[in-house]
């Protein structure tokens, strides 16, 4: 038994590297002095003043922040509401409304993305900004509603029916009953939606124009040349996720665990 | 709860604007030739017919090829590292599984782009072969550094579901088959293994779909003259400016799909039935 074990472990350990080695890569090399991407010649913070006095790239990390930040409030909002709304529809609309959600998910991007490119030509809408915010809310309220709606499922109707006979009107009865019980799956797709829009590419590059660039474009853009201020765009990037990851999956448990503390004592 | 119900109509309203009607434009683009007005729309099959010239055949042969070879390793590689994670105490695995995870949170564009250094022809891995004495190798732009890139991009995507499926296993069938006398291969071939095929099946769906509709991986780590479907469109919508052709490429990628996901799921109902 012992055997096998380091044997998986090895494994574990190689893939892990595989995973990680670049991102690593990546990051030590944003502080190399020359633009070499083999030889580590000395410790210095040029690329990282490269960044922040690039405009292009400040811009570009404004746009995929405040699109990424306005695409989620918006999918969330109009994602919960339709969930809600959902659970006690009739069974065709339910059903349609379901299939037509996974549309955006299932279908590759690139053709969600022509097909809004298509979309946003024939109504001499002009591409830039809001065209790119459009399209993420598109492919993000799916990821919402599919991580809302099960919750709404779960739910017990006569707790909203409750509330109401009890006073409540419809509106306080949603948001001090139903939306707090539905926590967690809101949650999820907030995380879902945020990082999705962070993430994406395909969709933004043919959906924009007129110089509005994300990250990931601009990434795209540079890459024809070795150019190290990406590394230092990148090991910031990094960075935020991972310090974000690991305190969305660290508080949870701290919190609980005091918790408990608290409980037994 | 009925009071709610209302709330879907901004909804289906939106949907019908932005998720159908643009499908129907593809649609409607790829059935017609003369350009990007809807004013004088002539119908054909041209579009369609044209791929079946033997260029656009290829690509779509090597697409299927790349897509396929990268879904098998990424199971491969994928199966055995879910089971593994799901070997140990569940605090350990839920440790593993979100390093699993970090990973699929880092813009794919960075990600790719971190491979470049390692793999071009000046890069880390051949000054490593250079400093133990070998042939450095020729990497970047193969199909090789395709795939490594694709994999990469897409084993989370392979090793999150296997694992969740692995870990609802009852460990007592485990421990019935083995008391009923099987030994541990047949004990994995027939129950480990049957029973995560749900995991297995969502895993192979969303890395082919990812795999074959890619064209940021090939165009950064196969160049520019690696073309798959993707890239294929790509070129039609924004250098070629042939949007018929383009749509008409789309709707086959998008059927493509919609058939493969489709067999996918009637493997995993007839598994179900069968038991």
């Amino acid at each position: 038994m012992r055997k096998h074990r380091i044997g998986q472990i090895l494994y574990i350990i190689v893939c892990f590297t595989f995973f990680y080695l670049p991102i690593l890569v990546t990051m030590i090399y944003s502080f190399n002095s020359s633009k070499s991407l083999t030889k580590f010649e000395s410790f210095s913070l040029r690329w990282y003043e490269n960044l922040f006095t690039s405009h292009d790239i400040m811009y570009a990390v404004w746009v995929s922040v405040s699109i990424a930040f306005l695409a989620t409030i918006v999918s969330t909002i109009l994602g919960t509401l339709t969930s809600i709304g959902l659970s006690k529809n009739r069974k065709i609309l339910k059903e349609i409304i379901i299939n037509v959600n996974n549309v955006p998910i299932m279908n590759p991007d690139i053709v969600t993305a022509i097909g809004l490119m298509i979309l946003f030509s024939s109504i001499h809408m002009e591409k830039g900004y809001l065209t790119m915010l459009l399209a993420h809310i598109v492919f993000c309220t799916p990821y919402v509603i599919t991580s809302v709606y099960p919750k709404v499922r779960g739910l017990d109707p006569n707790l909203a029916n409750a509330a109401m006979d009890l006073g409540a009107t419809p509106f306080q009865a949603l948001t001090k009953v139903i939306l707090p019980m539905l926590k967690e799956g809101i949650y999820a797709g907030v995380l879902l939606a945020f990082t999705m829009s962070f993430d994406d590419f395909v969709i933004s590059y043919f959906v924009t124009g007129n110089g509005v660039s994300n990250i990931s474009i601009i990434v795209y853009n540079m890459t024809k040349r070795t150019n190290p201020t990406i590394n230092a765009l990148s090991t910031i990037v990094i960075l935020v996720i991972a310090i974000t990851l690991i305190l969305v999956n660290v508080i949870p448990n701290v919190a609980k665990r005091r918790k408990e503390h608290k409980s037994v004592t | 709860m009925k009071h709610y119900v209302k709330m879907v109509w901004p909804y289906v309203i939106w949907a019908a604007l932005i998720i159908v009607l643009p499908l129907l434009l593809i649609i409607l683009y790829s059935v017609t030739k003369n350009g990007n007005e809807l004013v004088n729309i002539q119908f054909t099959l041209e579009n369609f017919k044209r791929m079946t010239e033997p260029v656009y055949m290829a690509v779509f042969i090597k697409s299927f090829e790349l897509g396929i070879l990268s879904v098998v390793i990424c199971l491969i590689l994928g199966y055995l590292l879910a089971y593994f994670i799901a070997g140990f105490q569940e605090k350990v695995q839920n440790l593993l599984i979100l390093l699993v995870t970090i990973p699929m949170w880092i813009n794919t564009l960075l990600r790719t782009y971190a491979w470049i250094s390692l793999l071009s022809d000046n890069g880390l891995i051949n000054s490593f072969l250079e400093m133990i004495g070998l042939q450095p190798l020729n990497m970047m732009y193969t199909d090789f550094a395709v795939l490594i890139g694709l994999v990469s991009d897409l084993l989370p995507f392979m090793v999150i579901p296997i694992h969740t499926s692995l870990c609802k296993i009852d460990q007592s069938l485990i421990e019935a088959s083995m008391d009923l006398g099987a030994n541990r291969f047949q004990t994995f071939w027939r129950v480990t293994f049957k029973l995560s095929i749900p995991g297995v099946l969502n895993g192979v769906i969303m890395t082919f779909l990812l795999s074959i509709s890619t064209f940021v991986i090939p165009k950064l780590l196969g160049g520019g003259q690696y073309t798959l479907i993707g890239n294929l469109i790509e070129n039609q919508f924004i250098s070629i400016g042939d949007w018929n052709f383009g749509s008409a490429i789309s709707v086959i990628l998008a059927i493509i799909i919609l058939v493969s996901i489709t067999l996918m799921k009637r493997i995993d109902k007839d598994e179900i039935e069968e038991e």
